[in-house]
């Protein structure tokens, strides 16, 4: 690549990332708001309520071991919502051919997109992070392996959302894989409890959600203890996130869905 | 040099429509070019492999030499396009959306905002800048999208019906910018079914039909193959029939309107010795449906035949 090529196309890049953050911050009271109040709800519920009663998880109060879960659970949530709703409204409002006539290469707009679901996994998760501080106190044990989980998680998903994206023929098939995968996947990925309290059989079938190794990475970068081998967890999480980045620029490029 | 070149282009959509049918075409460095073809003929996704909005089954496209198939960045960068509908995000404002698709072209911020200003000026845009796209009328939305195309100031212009739903008064002022950016050099493909926008426009004309390329020469060559034309005749006084004039098809819609076929052999001449002669007085005459518009009915026709 040719030193003026690289420049257009990190121009391009830029603009993708300025576009992703305007409409992030333009539609602030449906991509900020409503995560602060469930998790407020999330807390205030299964933290002050439910959790005085539960009492204390591998050393710590219930409501420390759900808040990195709960931070997490709203980071994959906003993640994959904000790229699938994005490009699939692009999609739809037919502007991504604004994209697709450009000459900015399709791993570009990949890179674009999933930045922008990046940025919002990460702005609600501080938003959370912040709401979480009202009910309880919270330590960074392992600040690498915090940042490097949260990152990795929000790749990962907003990767997903972008895959989604490209499949969707309508809205009704952008909200069936959070309904039906999403959502059941991280509740039983170990938000709200330890994997240790399972009978042996959930137990190793809880392995087999990466939600799983996610949280627990995540919330080790807080506690200082994790469910799971955490380099396996790294490896899963690193080895999804460019699996689904190859996999995302190859259905760009043949045009799935998106090219007739 | 060849601003764009077609060869053997080829597209069969999964549905089994064969769209293309091998067509080939040259478009010269600097024309003003007119695609015409009716609804369904091949044109948009004639169009659409070019800009690589669709994927062609087989064949060759280059643009100013830049296959598309080893160097599609390099062709695409040469490429504005307007095209048919609407496509631009309604939610955003008419300035963001010009500035960012400069921006997807690698064209720096401040530069991209000079630009805006220039066209959205020239287009008669920049009063609504701050408006959101979704409020502009039909014809304004039309305007931005040829500004948006120029914001990386292509070389090859392509416009699918750009004046389509634009009042009168609008379209004139977009053929004469049209002109202009044409004058300083830009190639312009243009696809209508105002055909006398294209007769006055364009210089080179192919016409497309099924897929296949039935018509393709400089316009005053097509229009010089139009083998007959229709005038009307304005009569000043009423008439009952139509008067028999040797060697021309007559008929009279009305009493006050007569219609007459004229070959390219025959002259107006002796037309109006004939009228003379029957004691007719012309008050004014016309085509009766543009010489480009007749040609192109005669062809399609003709193939729809076949």
């Amino acid at each position: 690549m040719t030193v003026s090529r690289a420049v257009t196309d990190w121009i391009g890049f830029k603009t993708i990332l300025i576009r992703e953050t305007n409409r992030i911050v333009r539609i602030w009271g449906q991509t900020i708001v409503p995560p602060a109040v469930t998790a407020t709800l999330y807390f205030i519920i299964f933290g002050s309520l439910i959790g005085r009663r539960v009492g204390q998880i591998g050393g710590y109060d219930y409501m420390q071991f759900i808040a990195p879960g709960l931070i997490m659970m709203q980071v994959i949530t906003n993640s994959y919502a904000n790229v699938v709703s994005s490009f699939f409204g692009a999609k739809f409002g037919k502007h991504i051919e604004e994209l697709l006539v450009s000459p900015l290469p399709n791993w570009l707009i990949v890179a674009g997109y999933c930045m922008g679901g990046i940025i919002r996994g990460l702005l609600v998760g501080l938003v959370v992070t912040v709401v979480a501080l009202f009910f309880t106190h919270l330590r960074l044990a392992h600040v690498p392996a915090t940042i490097a989980a949260v990152l990795l998680t929000s790749i990962v998903f907003s990767l997903g959302g972008f895959i989604n994206g490209m499949f969707a023929k309508n809205f009704d098939q952008i909200s069936w894989f959070p309904t039906f995968v999403l959502t059941p996947l991280t509740y039983l990925g170990g938000v709200f409890y330890s994997v240790t309290m399972l009978p042996d059989w959930a137990h190793i079938a809880t392995h087999a959600n990466p939600i799983l190794y996610m949280v627990s990475a995540f919330r080790y970068g807080f506690l200082d203890s994790s469910d799971v081998d955490l380099r396996l967890a790294f490896g899963i999480m690193i080895g999804a996130a460019a699996g689904m980045f190859t996999l995302a620029v190859v259905l760009m490029n043949r045009g799935s869905g998106i090219r007739d | 040099m060849h601003a764009l070149v077609l060869r053997q282009l080829t597209k069969i959509y999964k549905n089994g429509i064969h769209a293309l049918k091998g067509i080939d075409l040259v478009v010269e460095e600097g024309d003003f070019f007119a695609l015409l073809g009716p609804n369904g003929a091949g044109k948009t996704t004639a169009i659409g492999i070019v800009t690589s909005l669709v994927n062609k089954t087989s064949g060759f496209v280059e643009v100013f030499g830049h296959d598309i198939d080893r160097e599609l960045a390099v062709a695409k960068s040469c490429i504005g396009i307007v095209p048919q509908e609407v496509n631009f995000n309604q939610f955003e404002t008419v300035h963001t959306i010009v500035v960012n698709q400069a921006g997807f072209y690698g064209i720096p911020r401040p530069l991209a905002k000079q630009r805006a200003q220039k066209y959205l000026q020239q287009l008669q845009l920049w009063d609504r800048r701050n408006s959101i796209a979704r409020s502009l009328s039909g014809g304004m939305k039309r305007r931005l999208m040829i500004a948006r195309a120029l914001m990386h100031e292509p070389r090859l212009l392509i416009l699918d019906e750009p004046t389509a739903g634009v009042d009168i008064e609008i379209r004139r002022s977009m053929w004469e910018f049209l002109r202009d950016i044409n004058g300083s050099g830009t190639t312009i493909i243009l696809t209508t079914h105002y055909l006398e926008e294209a007769e006055n426009m364009c210089r080179s004309v192919a016409i497309i039909d099924c897929g296949q390329i039935i018509e393709r020469d400089s316009m005053a060559n097509v229009l010089r193959k139009l083998q007959a034309e229709t005038f009307v005749f304005d009569l000043r006084k009423p008439c009952s029939v139509a008067p028999q004039m040797p060697g021309f098809t007559t008929s009279l819609p009305d009493s006050h309107t007569l219609e007459i076929e004229v070959t390219n052999k025959q002259s107006l001449n002796a037309i109006f010795a004939q009228l003379t002669a029957h004691g007719i007085e012309v008050a004014s005459m016309r085509n009766k449906v543009n010489r480009l518009e007749e040609l192109f009915v005669r062809l399609v026709d003709a193939g729809t035949r076949k």
